[in-house]
């Protein structure tokens, strides 16, 4: 029997995904509401001098993403494991890694892009130089997959447990630490007119590393938590 | 515990050896050994937390087992999953359906990737079970029975040569037990391969069945 190909389930996984997002739209806006939220906080609880946001800027950025982040990751495949429908992919005949790079990929497209996407709002409330918000928003899109990446192999591990949640971060974070480094340090570059273009290019390569190998991390420890 | 090996004359497609299984501190079964042709059905019994779903679960590839080994048509399953999964259905206790989609939807995205398939495919299958009206509903307005019936087209329209059935029975009402049953009657006479786990006596007819009992 012939077995569809790889490009046709990933697609067909991300397209149910997102279809399931835009059902409920609600929980899709936490993370970007906490993102929002965070770095409007700031400037009012801080003196609201722009000396003092623009030089806190980079890391209200970065920290808050990466939060944001994590708290999307928890709910990576929480949902599908309680109610039986990862049984039913790692039983298909396609890969589990590749089903988990595509659902993923899903996440990150309604989680972590709108961060992409407003942050040069939040970068113009936070008193950010003009011209460090494009290398900011091109950090922050290769930096969100990689925490998106890092999140759903952590999440895997911890999905069969009952209350992993303080775990998951207790993982996540320390591994998430190069990508607030590189990226704070990409923004806090461009805003001092050097070149940042050497931290993207970590960032970049993180981001390789990431997509490469977590698909197949992801996948055995899902085979793990389903067992 | 070991079933008799298939009689001469049927292949024997699926295969299990020596399996050792535990749970916590509790040795589910060993020494299991069982074997499964065209045609032939498995009926596993045994008292509630015997381990009926946990062997199950061995035998789909989903849990390793101690010790042993399941292989299909001769190559083993941990190696080679995808084409053990390719002629492999598994109706589980939960109905794995999303929620949010309806019970057309649900089906469309298991099928495709198995095998391409017409809309066709999936409204034949639902109206197979009874569901023509309920196809556009959302699976969580779906009562239990209804949602049982999703599951079994499911595993009605994967073509799939082997059915692995975990309680199929549960909250059907009795026309929809008798279809259960035609079901694997019909999946036997067409040399397909059923383990079914379920209580209470079954109605299949024809085929060859045997049981295996789980102390």
């Amino acid at each position: 029997m012939e077995v569809p190909g790889l490009g046709q389930a990933f697609a067909l996984q991300v397209g149910r995904d997102m279809r399931l997002a835009f059902r409920h739209l609600g929980q899709l806006a936490n993370p970007l509401m906490f993102f929002i939220m965070v770095t409007t906080l700031f400037p009012l609880a801080l003196n609201p001098s722009p000396q003092l946001l623009e030089a806190i800027a980079p890391g209200v950025v970065w920290v808050a993403a990466l939060l944001a982040s994590l708290l999307a990751s928890e709910s990576l495949f929480r949902q599908d494991v309680d109610d039986g429908t990862m049984e039913q992919l790692a039983l298909s005949p396609q890969p589990l890694a590749l089903m988990l790079l595509a659902k993923t990929a899903a996440h990150w497209l309604m989680t972590g892009l709108p961060l992409v996407l407003v942050s040069p709002i939040v970068a113009y409330g936070l008193f950010l130089p003009q011209e460090a918000v494009p290398v900011t928003m091109g950090a922050l899109a290769l930096a969100t997959p990689i925490l998106s990446l890092i999140g759903g192999m952590m999440a895997a591990l911890t999905v069969g447990l009952r209350r992993g949640g303080g775990l998951l971060s207790l993982l996540i974070l320390p591994i998430a630490m190069p990508v607030l480094i590189f990226g704070a340090r990409a923004t806090d570059l461009a805003m001092t007119g050097l070149e940042s273009v050497g931290a993207i290019y970590l960032l970049a390569a993180l981001l390789l590393l990431a997509m490469s190998l977590s698909p197949f991390a992801m996948a055995a420890a899902m085979r793990i938590s389903l067992d | 515990m070991s079933t008799e090996p298939a009689e001469s004359g049927t292949e024997s497609l699926l295969e299990a050896k020596d399996l050792e299984l535990w749970r916590g501190e509790r040795r589910l079964f060993s020494q299991l050994s069982l074997s499964l042709g065209t045609g032939e059905l498995l009926h596993i019994t045994g008292a509630n937390g015997c381990g009926k779903t946990s062997l199950l679960r061995v035998l789909c590839g989903l849990t390793l087992p101690e010790t042993g080994e399941v292989s299909w048509r001769g190559q083993r399953v941990m190696r080679n999953r995808a084409d053990y999964h390719a002629e492999m259905a598994y109706i589980g206790h939960r109905e794995s359906l999303k929620g949010e989609l309806s019970a057309r939807e649900n089906l469309s995205f298991d099928l495709q990737l198995r095998h391409a398939l017409s809309p066709e495919d999936i409204d034949q299958a639902l109206d197979r079970v009874g569901l023509a009206r309920a196809r556009d509903v959302m699976a969580r307005g779906l009562s239990a029975g209804q949602k049982r019936r999703v599951s079994l087209a499911r595993a009605l329209a994967s073509r799939a040569r082997l059915w692995v059935l975990d309680e199929p029975y549960t909250n059907l009402d009795v026309p929809g037990r008798d279809f259960v049953d035609q079901m694997m009657s019909a999946h036997l006479a067409t040399n397909g391969l059923v383990l079914l786990v379920a209580h209470q006596s079954h109605g299949v007819t024809g085929g060859r069945i045997r049981q295996l009992e789980l102390a």
